[in-house]
């Protein structure tokens, strides 16, 4: 069989499997074989679950033989990020204060994979607890870019977007509290998206902030994340802030068809500090998806230079409580020598925890302390609440909002954290998403001088992924037609 | 003591519902069980986990509100108390903080003075229980059992408005006795369920601003809680007496010393970060959901009253004392059901089983006979089987370990000889080895009679009517 595994679309390979050309086993040694190859240049997973994934391929592929498999993602290996949890499988969170931790449960996002027949391969490398945009916050060193290994991956989901883009999985999943899914498939060349807040079940997603966390694909092209979503979504009454939906079959949306469809850009997203590269690459994708027939134009969203406060309030103060429960007491890390419970709790989380993860805990903390609650957290609720205002009105008129990810390519190795304020500002195209709950999603478009990857995002209504996925694919068609 | 003090209450009532799942898993809330056997991911704060609010604890929460006339609050919402303790595995406490379920009621109680009064009540909240603790001192270590962590309480906060230990009295069994009615708890102080802590302060007569409050734990019964106030007022007013002031702090009461010590002042209160429970969504309480609760809202105590005085004979006072306690009148209703006749099973309440209630210190909730065993034990007194002294005996028994009086009669040959043969053998007996009390009675000696009905118990060993026996006597002679 003359064909490179490692290096299909889920939808390809699933294909094959059901035509016996290869088969879940095969698919999925060829992945282990690839990962073995070239993790130690990327780094890309925390764990490889080698015996636990062929296991489960033998599995699938009886399921498939017997009729009882056939979707796209039907015996296609997976990588799952460090923050779901995998029952029987490490899951660290990238953190030193979950490094012996094994969940006694399976994620519902996670699950939904397995009735699919999905097969886990492992789980990816990611920034400690989801708090960064390089993965080099991570307990396990950091993810290296598989397109130039000098720069980063993006985060925190780099080590999904790194593996898909170094064909160490054929797909990923990952997490998005304020950019975390399309920022680092922007950097990596792949599609990553972030669905409507309550779509997928946060159940068994190690929380960060949990009113904004969503978790989402990253895969090779948009119709792989179309499946992916698919698969994802679910109602799940264990998760309160799950929502029922009868609209989850995104596969009908992949059609060449964009039509009449109402496209804005803000002005707000093309300002200062957006490279001039990726602002000729995003506003060259607008033109492709205006020749097709959508009508674009620029408008002022507003209340942009706002949202990054509002967030890093709200997500800190939501992370400084989530985390409390890492404590040496239960599970995870214990400091060694202590005197007494006050001593043992600050010395296991001082040594457990990692400097961002301890400067988002204390400012978290102090935005919820008597006495600037309201100064803070609740002014920043208030910001959150227009923010979500500014898309409704936008929405009103648009079908779509186009821009760029972010506002350049991956930054080089160790650029980043010794300023923590400029690697916020990175966050700026994409944290108001999730403040409004939007569902957001990035694509390739194009390349830097330097040959580094620039995402698009299109960012759409609560409950409009379809139209999101109708124009990525329609614009992913482009150079078919070229 | 020159000046005249008076002392000012204010309650926090912790009370554990009677869900049979916790407040926000699927997990048991039974008791007794097995440590960390009833747990899951979500009760024992496992990464990843989230919380689902159990309808009934809402619907229990609203119909407490209800019952205690407080204004239900249509939007409300959780809260998160962030604190570290082992006890406690997430590390913060699901409550409600900024929109609590119910706020502004009251209920009213009577003083000692017999006069009438409202004891406001400030809001009542819902949130979750902690696991449990347990020090093992030869180990030198500390245990924590899940099980209790995630059971459903409501904290129900009172105004500052009781004035003596006796009005705080009335006012904890008026809540037990309106939390019984609606099923939402068994209210049982010595296991728990039901726990208050007191806030007290004291001033002198007439002063129109508060003194420095003090809150009292560890109050298990209603003797502790009477004592803890005595002691604390005093406590007080000795140092206002003393020229010292009263510190602001948490005290925990140890009954058995009659004395309490302080467990943390307010300098040292923590800052528990409260803020809305992201993980849960807001509550809307529709007008549908509030008319559904209040259509199932049972028959409380003064309507009850007002039906048992129409339909049964017995006494005001009994009554009065029967609705006082749910279990009492659950009991009373169910064996009238059965045919026992009203006054009879009353009778039964009002003297053997208040008697025996006290005397064992058993609260009655945990009355352990059915009212089909009071049924039988007050037909077989009826149908003269057993006379009232067995009758007690038999009692008991049944108030100890539930036994069916049928039974247990018939096993231990407690019946009254039906058997007039053996009756009439016995009393010839008696006449033939008695001749000078049967020439006596032949003589008119009414007295003598007695003496021969005596004689034919003790030689029946008690299984008899003395009725009967009179009767039988008399025809004999």
């Amino acid at each position: 069989m003359n064909m490179n595994i490692v290096e299909m679309t889920a939808t390809q390979l699933s294909a094959a499997i059901r035509a016996g050309e290869t088969t879940a086993t095969e698919a999925t040694e060829a992945v282990l074989a690839q990962i073995e190859k070239e993790d130690k240049k990327y780094n890309c997973y925390v764990t490889v679950d080698r015996d636990g994934a062929l296991a489960q391929a033998a599995v699938v592929q009886k399921k498939i033989e017997d009729g009882e498999l056939s979707g796209p993602l039907a015996g296609v290996p997976v990588a799952v990020k460090d923050n779901i949890c995998t029952e029987g499988l490490l899951t660290t969170c990238s953190s030193k204060i979950l490094h012996n931790f094994v969940p006694t449960y399976t994620a519902e996002a996670v699950k939904n994979l397995q009735k699919a027949g999905a097969v886990i391969l492992g789980k990816t490398n990611m920034d400690e607890f989801a708090m960064g945009s390089t993965t080099e916050t991570s307990a396990y060193g950091p993810t290296k870019n598989p397109r130039n290994p000098e720069h980063v991956p993006g985060g925190s989901s780099g080590g999904s977007a790194a593996a898909v883009a170094a064909c160490e999985c054929i797909y990923a999943i990952g997490s998005d509290t304020g950019g975390s899914i399309r920022q680092p498939a922007s950097y990596c060349g792949v599609v990553g998206m972030k669905p409507t807040y309550g779509t997928v079940s946060r159940y068994g997603l190690i929380a960060y902030g949990s009113s904004l966390d969503q978790i989402g694909p990253l895969t090779k092209d948009v119709t792989d994340c179309a499946a992916v979503l698919t698969a994802l979504a679910s109602h799940d009454t264990k998760d309160s802030t799950s929502v029922s939906r009868d609209d989850t079959d995104f596969m009908t949306a992949l059609t060449e068809d964009v039509e009449g469809m109402r496209i804005g850009i803000p002005n707000d997203y093309l300002g200062e500090g957006l490279d001039d590269g990726v602002r000729t690459a995003v506003l060259q994708a607008a033109a492709v998806l205006e020749d097709k027939g959508a009508v674009v134009e620029r408008f002022d969203l507003s209340l942009v230079e706002y949202a990054i406060p509002a967030y890093y309030t709200i997500a800190a103060a939501e992370a400084s409580s989530n985390l409390e429960r890492f404590d040496g007491i239960k599970y995870g890390y214990r400091t060694e020598e202590y005197a007494g419970l006050h001593n043992m709790y600050k010395k296991s989380r001082s040594e457990g925890f990692g400097e961002e993860v301890k400067r988002r805990i204390m400012l978290g903390s102090f935005v919820l302390s008597s006495g600037y609650y309201d100064a803070y957290y609740l002014k920043a609720l208030k910001v959150k609440a227009l923010i979500k205002k500014a898309f409704d009105k936008a929405f009103s008129k648009y079908d779509l909002i186009l821009g760029p990810v972010a506002p350049t390519t991956a930054p080089k190795l160790g650029e980043s954290l010794g300023d923590p304020i400029q690697m916020y500002l990175g966050d700026i195209y994409t944290i108001a998403v999730n403040l409004a709950g939007l569902p957001g999603i990035s694509v390739p478009c194009g390349e830097d001088s330097g040959g580094l990857p620039i995402g698009l995002q299109l960012i759409g209504d609560c409950f409009q992924e379809k139209k999101l996925i109708r124009a990525a694919y329609t614009y992913e068609q482009r150079e078919k037609k070229f | 003591m020159s000046k005249q003090y008076e002392t000012v209450i204010g309650l926090e009532v912790h009370v554990e519902l009677a869900t049979k799942t916790k407040i926000f898993c699927g997990c048991s809330t039974a008791f007794g069980a097995a440590p960390n056997t009833q747990t899951c991911p979500v009760c024992t704060g496992m990464p990843g986990s989230l919380p689902v609010l159990n309808r009934q604890v809402l619907e229990y929460a609203i119909a407490v509100g209800l019952a205690t006339n407080c204004d239900i609050t249509r939007y409300a919402k959780f809260d998160r108390k962030n604190y570290f303790y082992p006890d406690n595995p997430q590390n913060y406490q699901i409550s409600q903080l900024y929109l609590p379920i119910c706020r502004n009621g009251g209920v009213e109680i009577e003083t000692q003075q017999g006069g009438k009064k409202i004891v406001g009540i400030h809001e009542i909240h819902m949130e979750e229980d902690a696991g449990k603790l347990i020090h093992d001192e030869w180990e030198d270590c500390s245990l924590v059992d899940y099980n209790r962590s995630g059971v459903p309480l409501i904290e129900i906060v009172s105004e500052p408005d009781m004035r003596s230990a006796g009005e705080v009295i009335a006012y904890l069994e008026k809540l037990r006795q309106v939390i019984q009615y609606l099923g939402a708890s068994d209210c049982k102080l010595q296991e728990g369920s039901m726990r208050a802590d007191v806030n007290l302060s004291v001033r002198e007569a007439g002063a129109e601003t508060f003194g420095t409050r003090t809150e009292m734990k560890n109050l298990n019964s209603f003797k502790a809680i009477t004592r803890a106030i005595e002691a604390e007022t005093e406590r007080q007013i000795d140092l206002i007496e003393a020229g010292e002031s009263v510190v602001q702090e948490t005290r925990r009461w140890d009954d058995a010393k009659g004395e309490s010590y302080a467990m943390r002042s307010k300098e040292d209160a923590q800052d528990y970060r409260y803020f809305p429970d992201p993980d849960l969504t807001p509550i809307s309480v529709s007008e549908k959901m509030l008319e559904e609760i209040r259509a199932r809202q049972p028959e409380f105590r003064t309507e009850k009253m007002a039906r048992y005085r129409e339909e049964f004979e017995i006494p005001d006072y009994d009554i009065e004392i029967i609705t006082g306690e749910k279990p009492l009148a659950d009991l009373f209703e169910a064996a009238v059901a059965l045919g026992a006749q009203p006054k009879k099973v009353s009778n039964w309440i009002m003297g053997e089983t208040l008697r025996l209630m006290k005397e064992r210190e058993v609260d009655a909730s945990d009355l352990c006979f059915s009212p089909e065993n009071l049924a039988k034990l007050i037909a077989l007194t009826d149908s003269k089987q057993i006379n009232s002294s067995v009758a007690k005996e038999v009692f008991e028994v049944m108030f100890a370990e539930n036994v069916d009086p049928e039974q247990y009669v018939e096993e231990k040959g407690l019946k009254i000889a039906g058997d007039e043969g053996a009756l009439r053998k016995t009393i010839e007996e008696v006449i033939a080895a008695n001749p000078q009390s049967v020439e006596d009675y032949r003589n008119g000696k009414e007295k003598a009679i007695g003496f021969l009905v005596g004689q034919t118990m003790k030689a029946m060993k008690g299984k008899a009517d003395p009725g009967a026996v009179n009767k039988m006597l008399r025809e004999l002679l």
